[in-house]
């Protein structure tokens, strides 16, 4: 799984198509461990059916993105804040 | 960039291709005419999306390799054997041919003048790519900040950008190489991966707090980075972005 492991910012562009703001720039809290991170230090697994990204500090699912070309699921709720 | 600009939606754009220029045996740099480029940072990068005549897409990221405020966008790609995307880009395309494009995306693993050094950048292969962005803007405006790059590369054939290195080395930019595989004869530089006693004895020391982006394969960020942390660098300052197996 190591191998599969990537960074917040590989979604930045899947994001882009979300939010209208840099997101990865954003400093999610996480609502399992309440540590702070910048949505680009997240870890991504981008190898889903979507891009999962989880908390580096206890791995919690933080957010999950799943697009099928025309529409857009977000989930959020492993975050307990996000701050832009 | 203000923290919550609004941006607008990102959109597909058509890129043309200028010119292609081959690094090493892998990597080429792709020169590219892109209509109404909004201009980047050094350390982002673009999404790139090939269609087939079926339909069938196949999208990939890769960093931006020139400086902001050129009159061109490039891009360096490494040819992946397996690959969906980086076979057609370094085989196939000829100056003239187009392809979508969006971007530039990435607000964190960005670096600006106007945060300050020292830097301390860190690359395996071509994870140098987003790094030289950083070094040739140090090198139009970089008003005196140090950089040091440490590249590890497979065999000194395998260096990218390995000319421009060269002559970027000195004065307030110092760039070291590790060559993993094999290297000339007579090579001084290091030969072993890269380890907590190299990146100790080539990187500015964690009491000046540098700021370090590492970019490479995934084993190897996580092995500089924990390094980095054990030698006292604050995690924070530390940015990392990682090659994937989908790379290609």
């Amino acid at each position: 799984m190591e191998s599969l492991k990537l960074d917040g910012n590989a979604a930045a562009g899947l994001l882009r198509e979300v939010f209208a703001t840099e997101i990865t720039v954003a400093s999610g809290t996480c609502d399992g461990c309440s540590s702070v991170s910048a949505v680009g230090a997240l870890v991504a697994y981008t190898q889903a059916p979507g891009v999962v990204l989880r908390c580096p500090h206890c791995d919690d699912v933080l957010m999950k993105v799943v697009t099928d070309g025309e529409r857009v699921w977000i989930d959020l709720r492993g975050l307990r804040s996000l701050q832009l | 960039m203000a923290r919550a600009a609004v941006l607008g939606r990102l959109t597909w754009k058509v890129a043309e291709a200028v010119e292609v220029v081959p690094e090493t045996a892998r990597v080429k740099t792709i020169r590219l005419d892109v209509p109404d480029w909004p201009g980047h940072l050094p350390g982002q990068h673009v999404d790139v999306r090939l269609t087939a005549e079926d339909g069938y897409q196949a999208q990939r990221s890769y960093s931006i390799a020139s400086a902001p405020g050129g009159d061109s966008l490039e891009l360096t790609v490494e040819r992946i054997d397996d690959g969906e995307v980086s076979p057609y880009l370094t085989d196939e395309l000829r100056p003239g041919d187009r392809f979508e494009l969006r971007g530039p995306v990435g607000g964190y693993f960005v670096w600006e003048p106007s945060r300050g050094g020292p830097l301390f950048l860190v690359a395996g292969g071509s994870g140098v790519v987003p790094l030289m962005a950083m070094l040739r803007h140090l090198d139009g405006e970089g008003d005196g900040i140090a950089a040091t790059l440490l590249l590890s590369s497979r065999s000194w054939e395998d260096v990218i950008y390995r000319d421009e290195l060269e002559r970027l080395n000195g004065g307030e930019t110092r760039v070291a190489h590790t060559l993993t595989r094999s290297q000339p004869d007579g090579w001084k530089g290091y030969s072993r991966r890269v380890d907590p006693a190299m990146l100790a004895e080539v990187g500015p020391p964690a009491a000046e707090r540098p700021h370090v982006y590492v970019c490479g394969p995934t084993p190897f960020v996580e092995a500089v980075a924990s390094a980095l942390v054990e030698l006292g660098h604050e995690p924070s300052r530390i940015r990392t972005e990682r090659f994937g197996p989908t790379g290609g």
